[in-house]
């Protein structure tokens, strides 16, 4: 699993995005059953509590929901959610970003809109 | 309530005050990190909880029973330390038959299990065995005990990669399946950081931070920046150590960090468990 943990966020917050990250790919699709807090946590190498801290993010945005004793399931419609709150995300972290650097550059609206064309005919 | 209750325990050899009125408990079910700097005195603690020296005052309770000569109480707690017990010309295999007279619930078939992943020979005499394999040896025998709290004093001494990597995945499949208490004592902070769930840090046998291994991680900060910027930041706020390269300066604060208000040309870092614990145990 390429699970690999960087220092700059807690981990059950890294957890989480890797299974959201799992789940936009395709990797975990809709109602199929994702891997056992035993199964991430010995993997990972993590204490099981951070683990479940992650997962229970998942479920309290019914992303993830619980089968009582079978496992835990993506949940239906997850990727349209998901996929949603990323957008917001998308404009903070990236959008906001660039338009920052691009200034400290002098880099105008029209230079950046000709470099992510640039960008799209790769 | 359940668990190893230390309260006020003090501990002289000769002038040294190696532990100095510490209070703490190790609850039920938890990975602890015991952490601190050469001489700090965990082992010494470690020692005192199952009775292999004694403490000059306080007391340890253990499941709400005294820990001091009781051996019903005892039993519910094993020692990996440094000092071995074992006669030196004993096969593994052997050791953990007496163990397993100590240590009635000692999971033969698992001890035998994870002798096998890591390839430690059980007919094996003790003395033969390399430091690392020494540590197998140990660490398996400390698993295997089945006891509701495990201590493990450098349970990765001499462990090449692999075989940390492997142990690691041992002790969360363990925990796991078998909840216990477990508690780490080893100066690899960065490796076993992921693993536990609270950390205590001793300094000069004082306890200095007993927390969450998150709510302690939230106490501090790094900012860095022009030196000038930096030392007009910092006035007032409690900082640990400031560091400085050049004309850049980069401080450590022990407070709640900020995400606003952070002067344009400074940038705010995260402190990982091993910065912050040198931070906090430098002299």
């Amino acid at each position: 699993m390429p699970l690999k943990f960087d220092d700059e966020r807690p981990i059950f917050i890294q957890v989480s995005e890797w299974i959201e990250d799992a789940i936009l790919s395709g990797a975990f699709p809709e109602e199929s059953q994702i891997p056992s807090i035993t199964e991430f946590s010995v993997t990972c190498k993590i204490n099981p509590a951070t683990a479940l801290k992650g997962i229970n993010l998942l479920v309290n945005k019914d992303i993830i929901y619980k089968k009582r004793g079978l496992g835990m399931f993506v949940a239906t419609g997850a990727i349209d959610k998901l996929r949603e709150e990323r957008k917001e995300h998308f404009y903070k972290n990236f959008i906001e970003n660039l338009i920052t650097e691009a200034k400290r550059l002098n880099l105008s609206e029209s230079d950046i809109k000709s470099m992510i064309e640039r960008g799209f005919e790769k | 309530m359940n668990g190893i209750a230390i309260k006020n325990i003090s501990k002289n050899f000769g002038n040294i005050n190696a532990l100095d009125n510490v209070t703490i408990t190790f609850e039920e079910n938890k990975i602890y990190g015991l952490l601190g700097r050469n001489g700090a005195g965990k082992s010494t603690l470690l020692n005192i909880i199952t009775n292999r020296i004694f403490s000059d005052s306080g007391s340890i309770m253990i499941n709400n029973q005294p820990a001091r000569e009781n051996d019903q109480a005892l039993r519910k707690v094993y020692l990996m330390s440094e000092k071995d017990f074992y006669p030196e010309s004993m096969k593994v295999k052997d050791a953990f038959k007496w163990t397993k007279e100590f240590y009635p619930d000692f999971d033969m078939e698992y001890a035998v299990s994870l002798s096998e992943k890591f390839t430690l020979n059980i007919k094996s005499k003790i003395e033969s065995l390399s430091t690392g394999y020494t540590t197998i040896f140990k660490v398996i025998t400390a698993l295997a005990s089945n006891v509701p709290y495990i201590l493990l004093d450098e349970p990765i001494l001499g462990l090449d990669a692999n075989h940390r990597d492997l142990l690691y995945k041992i002790i969360i499949e363990k925990y796991s399946q078998f909840p216990c208490t477990i508690v780490m004592s080893t100066h690899l902070i960065e490796e076993i950081a992921p693993l536990i769930e609270d950390v205590i840090i001793i300094k000069e046998g004082k306890v200095i931070s007993n927390d969450s291994k998150e709510e302690l991680l939230s106490k501090g900060y790094t900012v860095s920046g022009p030196a000038s910027l930096i030392e007009k930041y910092i006035e007032g706020k409690n900082v640990l150590s400031v560091h400085t390269i050049g004309g850049l300066k980069t401080a450590y604060v022990l407070e709640p960090p900020v995400r606003v208000n952070l002067p344009e040309g400074l940038e705010a870092g995260v402190m990982d468990l091993q910065t912050l614990f040198i931070q906090l145990t430098n002299i």
